[in-house]
Parts: C-alpha cells; structure tokens; sequence
C-alpha cells in the first residue's frame, strides 16, 4: 500500500496540517529541522534503528542509529556554540559526502544557526562570491578542501573560524583553522535546542541566474512540513525502506531529500561518498538493498550507456521504487528502466527556491513517459502566457511553468537580495523559469529554460559566471558562453572565446583555458569545448547575443537577427 | 610506458589534487574522487593533446580512466 493512495482523492481533501498533525507540530510552536530529524526520531523509540549507512573512498564505512546521529549533531551544535556562533549565524559546510557533513547540517540547525551548504567541487572563485555574499561567519572543512580556502582567506575577514574535520596533528594549523575531530569527541547527550520558529532561517543555498552573482535562497525551518510529506507520498518512503538519495547536500536534492527527507521520517538512509562508476553504484544497491532510489537523469544515463550485461551481474530485486529529479527525465530511460529494474523511473520536478516537490509522477498513478507528472496536492501550478501571465485556458499551449506561492519550502527571499526575489513574482504566480505545456489529462511536459542558464547534469549554470571568469585568462579578449547538448548530463558548457593580440588559437591554449575555469568556479563550469572565433555576433548596443550561438549549437532557428550589429 | 605513467601521474597530481594526498599508479581516480566525470573530459583532452591520438567518448569511460595504470593502457592502444 503506498502512502499517498489516491492521487485524485488526496487533491480533495488536501491540507498541510495534514503533516503538521503528524509530525505533531501546532502553528506557533517551536519548529527545529534539526530536533526533527534525530531527537523526535529517538523519542518515538527508534533510537537504536540505523540512520545513516556511509560507505567512502575504498570501501570502508560507517553506520549510524538515531541515536548517533542525534549524539553527534549535539555535540557538533555544543562545539559551534562554544565558538560563538550564534542563531543565524551563516555556517557553511564545505565537504565531501561524509558523516560530518550530514551530522554538521543538523547541528548548524540545531543551535539556530544557518546552515550554508557548498559543493565541494567548487573552486576558490565560486567559493568566495558565495562566502561574501552571506557575510558566512565559520566553514566546516576538511584537509582536502582548506587549501581553497586559504588562498582567499586575505579577502574574507568575516569569516571568523575555519574548522577543520580531518586535520592532521603532525601539520601546523593555518590562520583562523581550528581542528575538530568529531570520533574523539566526548558525546553531548543532553543539549538545549534552539528554540527556532516557522520562519526561523534554515538552510541557504546558491543557485545560479542568467546575470549576476548567484543568489542566496533562504529557506526557513517550517519548510520541514513540505519536505517531510513530499518524501512520503512522492518517494513513498515506508518505515522499512533502506533509501538511497544520490545527490550532494550542496544541493538543494541532497538537503532537502538527501537529509531532511528521510530523517524526518525515521527512515535508514544510504551514502556512497565516491565516484561514479556502474559497477559501484550496482554494488552498493546490492550490498544495502536498497528499496528506494531516488537519482538523477545524468546518473541514470550514465547507467544506460555503460549497457545491460553489467545489470545482470547484480541482484537488484531489492528495488522497489524509482525517483528521478534534476533535469527532464527522457522516455527513453523510463521505458528502459521498466526493461532492466523492471519498474520506471518516476520524475519529479522542483528546483532550488521552491524547497520541495512541486510536480511530479505518484506511485500508483499511469506514468507517461517522458512526462514531469501532475502538482503536489496542495500547490496550484499552471503554464501561463509568457507576455501577459495569464493561464492559458486550452491544453497543449507552450508557456511558462506558474506556481501560486504559499507552500511551506517556497523560499523566503534572496539572501540580500529582495529586489531580484520579487522579480520571480508575476501576476500573483512565482515563475521558475522554465516552460511546459500541459496535456488533456492535466500532465506537464517540459520544453526547457526560458532563460540562458545552463543545466548541466542537474546543476544549474551561470553563462554570465563562466564568461566572467574567462575574461580573468591573460588570453582571453570576451567569450559567450551557452549550452551545447550532450547525451548524458543534457547539456554541458560551450564557451566562443575571441582572444587579444598576440595569442592564437592552439590545442594547448584551449587546455589551459578549459582548466582554468574549473580551477577558479568547478568542473561543471569548465567549458567542454572551446570554439576560438574572431568575434562574436552582437547587438547595435554592443550586447552579446548567445541565443544566435546557442541556436547553432542546437540545430534551430536563429530567430530575428535585425538588431545584429553590422560586420 | 614507465615515462608515460610518470608523465600521466604528475599531470594528474598538478591539475586534480589540491592537498597532499598520495596518487601512485593504482590510485583509484574516479571511483576515489579524485577526478569526477566532467573533469574526465580534460583529462582526456591533455593526454589526446600530449600523444596526438584521439579517444572516442565511448572508450573514455570511467572504468578506464580509474588509475593511471588503465589511463595509460588506453593511450597505448591508441598508439599502435
């Protein structure tokens, strides 16, 4: 019996006390994600069920009951306290998949403080605009990560504490770094929680836009009611389940689903903190089985390409439901994951700033193939005319995705800055940015970004932050950088690059470039192919206009060029 | 093939580790974490640039990139 049952008798009796009743919450009460997802767990007599199975680099691994995880996240709140860190508080996590990231996050909750969680990937540049912009007070690191900090530590003088995980005592400490070991720690058993509220700040994330620096979605600790109920009807998450969420906690899945999702719902969570390979990633299945598996297209395609045979190497029977979110999920790997797991991928689709699932694909209800599915019960989601933001009264029509705001993970604002939060409100509909139509039976169907962001393996990618950062290469005159499509991680980054006198185009010019940007933001804004061109096509104003280079790229249409400048 | 794997170590060490972690020529790369998959591709474009060859996407799997004993067969084939 799944949760949610009837999708169609859900939508007539939908309310959100539904989750507050069950997680026993009355309005106005104190809210912590962080008591939620280990003390409550402990208090309803699942102390000793395991929490979270870690498995890192070479196999080893680590298992933590509730009750562990609920000792742990204290006694890193305890340690941060001691710091100074106070209640809204910027904290940032800057790990890899590894315990003290997922204990760390309930911790920076648990004491009221704003738990800022960043990729690990990410470079110095990426890392810095992200720290400034919210002014982040401690980062929680390992070795492995602090030399990235180091070399941008002269710039930050706000960020007071630089804690490191994993230091080695033989080495000398760097400025502001201070080694916390957590397995040599004295547990804190008893531990005041902060008393956060509904709207108490939560987690910060980054996400990036098509101008500007990335922006800051502050998420509030009410988001837990959106959180907790999305895992159970959507992923179906059931008190038996051994559930494994692929994505990094430096995004928005990895926290949302990846933590908040399944703790809050007293269920055994898996991590696999390391590279992707299909033979590891079926082995990890097996070796846990694992019921539930929610991933991402990328990985999904990934596994397609590495064949069937591989599959039947493994027992995988364990597998009982099949989730899927980052990008449009292709027919294609749903009707091939019926032919090898023998059940579908079913697609979910939200984003950074709306916190939790918004439209998606339900156990039980006929999946589509190829289609996002129908909204939530309780968010009121359409496709709107793109000029005059009107629902378009017949079904097929290509316009933008419009939620009704209200839900409780819909994000707070932009961490300072209010004025581009507001500019996603149109109409009295939040725009997310992408466009659909719906179908006759009430499906969405994804048609893509309405903007230049790139989305690139799930992850979303500033053209701006990549042009920004070629124009710092001592070669490089100006660049336009668009999407350029790509079997596995759907789109990937191309970057047109004119250079100053004096540089010409060489194979090793082109290495050097492409590691250059994902030195300083990631390498998933390295470009994967560099075009050298002589100029690049603009506006009479001098604007770059990449849809001109990204129409190419694409096969389609260039579209209106009267605007283009004259050669 | 001993030049080559020292040449492939040390580009990997100078482009991929940050800290003072070890890469010895079993060190797994990708299932280790140490180069992801969208690094991969640069990788890839060094050793095509280093030994003019030129490997198709569906021999540059992660499998065959996880050490730099196996980076080093796969150049090797693409070199006879």
């Amino acid at each position: 019996m799944t949760h949610i049952g009837s999708y169609e008798q859900r939508l007539k009796n939908f309310n959100w006390g539904i989750a507050e009743k069950e997680l026993e919450y009355q309005p106005g009460n104190v809210i912590n994600i962080g008591w939620y997802c280990s003390d409550r767990i402990c208090q309803m007599g699942k102390g000793n069920k395991p929490a979270l199975i870690w498995e890192g680099m070479g196999g080893k691994g680590k298992t933590f009951t509730y009750n562990d995880v609920r000792l742990n996240s204290n006694t890193i709140g305890h340690f941060l306290r001691g710091l100074g860190i106070q209640p809204e508080d910027r904290v940032c996590l800057f790990m890899d998949k590894i315990p003290e990231l997922y204990l760390g996050f309930l911790g920076v909750l648990k004491i009221g403080a704003i738990a800022q969680p960043l990729f690990s990937a990410f470079g110095d540049e990426s890392l810095f605009v992200r720290l400034e912009n919210a002014q982040t007070r401690a980062i929680i690191t390992q070795k492995k990560h602090a030399p990235k900090v180091r070399k941008i530590i002269d710039k930050m003088p706000f960020l007071e504490f630089i804690i490191i995980v994993d230091h080695d005592p033989a080495k000398p400490l760097g400025l502001r770094e201070i080694s916390f070991d957590l397995g040599n720690t004295p547990k804190v058993d008893v531990f005041e929680i902060h008393p956060t509220t509904a709207e108490s700040p939560s987690v910060l994330h980054y996400t990036s836009g098509t101008t500007g620096q990335p922006k800051g979605v502050k998420h509030v600790h009410y988001s837990l009611i959106s959180q907790y109920l999305t895992s159970k009807w959507v992923l179906d998450l059931q008190d038996d389940d051994i559930y494994w969420c692929t994505a990094d906690p430096g995004w928005v899945t990895g926290t949302s689903y990846g933590i908040i999702g399944a703790f809050s719902n007293g269920v055994t969570q898996c991590v696999l903190d390391s590279g992707f390979s299909a033979d590891a990633w079926y082995r990890f299945i097996e070796k846990n089985r694992i019921t539930m598996w929610y991933s991402a297209p990328t990985a999904i395609r990934s596994l397609m390409k590495a064949g069937e045979e591989i599959v039947k190497k493994y027992d995988l029977s364990c597998l009982r439901h099949l989730a899927s979110v980052g990008e449009p999920l292709n027919s294609e790997a749903v009707i091939w994951s019926e032919k090898v797991f023998g059940i579908p991928f079913y697609d979910t689709y939200w984003q950074t700033e709306t916190g939790s699932i918004m439209i998606s694909n339900y156990p039980g209800m006929k999946v589509k193939p190829g289609s996002m599915g129908k909204p939530f019960p309780g968010i009121e989601a359409t496709v709107v005319h793109p000029e005059t933001y009107e629902p378009f009264a017949e079904p097929g029509k290509v316009g933008l995705i419009a939620i009704k705001p209200g839900w409780p993970a819909m994000m707070r604002t932009y961490w300072s800055n209010e004025e581009a939060f507001k500019s996603k409100f149109k109409n009295g509909w939040y725009l997310p940015g992408d466009r659909s139509s719906i179908d006759g039976e009430g499906y969405f169907w994804f048609v893509g970004r309405d903007d230049d962001v790139i989305n690139t393996g799930g992850h979303l990618v500033s053209p701006f932050e990549v042009e920004s950062a070629l124009l710092e290469h001592p070669a490089v005159a100006e660049s336009a950088v668009v999407a350029k499509p790509d079997f596995v991680n759907m789109e990937v980054v191309k970057a047109f690059v004119a250079l100053k006198p004096g540089f010409t185009p060489s194979q090793e010019l082109d290495l050097e470039i492409m590691n250059f940007v994902r030195k300083k933001l990631s390498p998933l804004a390295m470009p994967q192919e560099i075009e050298f061109v002589d100029s690049l096509p603009k506006t009479r104003s001098g604007k770059i206009m990449r849809r001109i280079l990204k129409a190419k790229e694409w096969g389609e249409e260039i579209g209106d060029t009267s605007t283009l400048e004259d050669d | 093939m001993e030049e080559m794997k020292e040449i492939v170590r040390d580009y990997v060490i100078q482009e991929y580790v940050e800290d003072d972690t070890e890469v010895n020529f079993d060190t797994p790369l990708i299932s280790g974490g140490i180069v992801d998959s969208f690094s991969m591709v640069s990788l890839k474009r060094f050793l095509e640039n280093k030994y003019k060859i030129s490997i198709p996407d569906d021999k540059a799997t992660p499998e065959a990139f996880d050490s730099v004993h196996k980076i080093v067969d796969l150049v090797n084939d693409f070199l006879k």
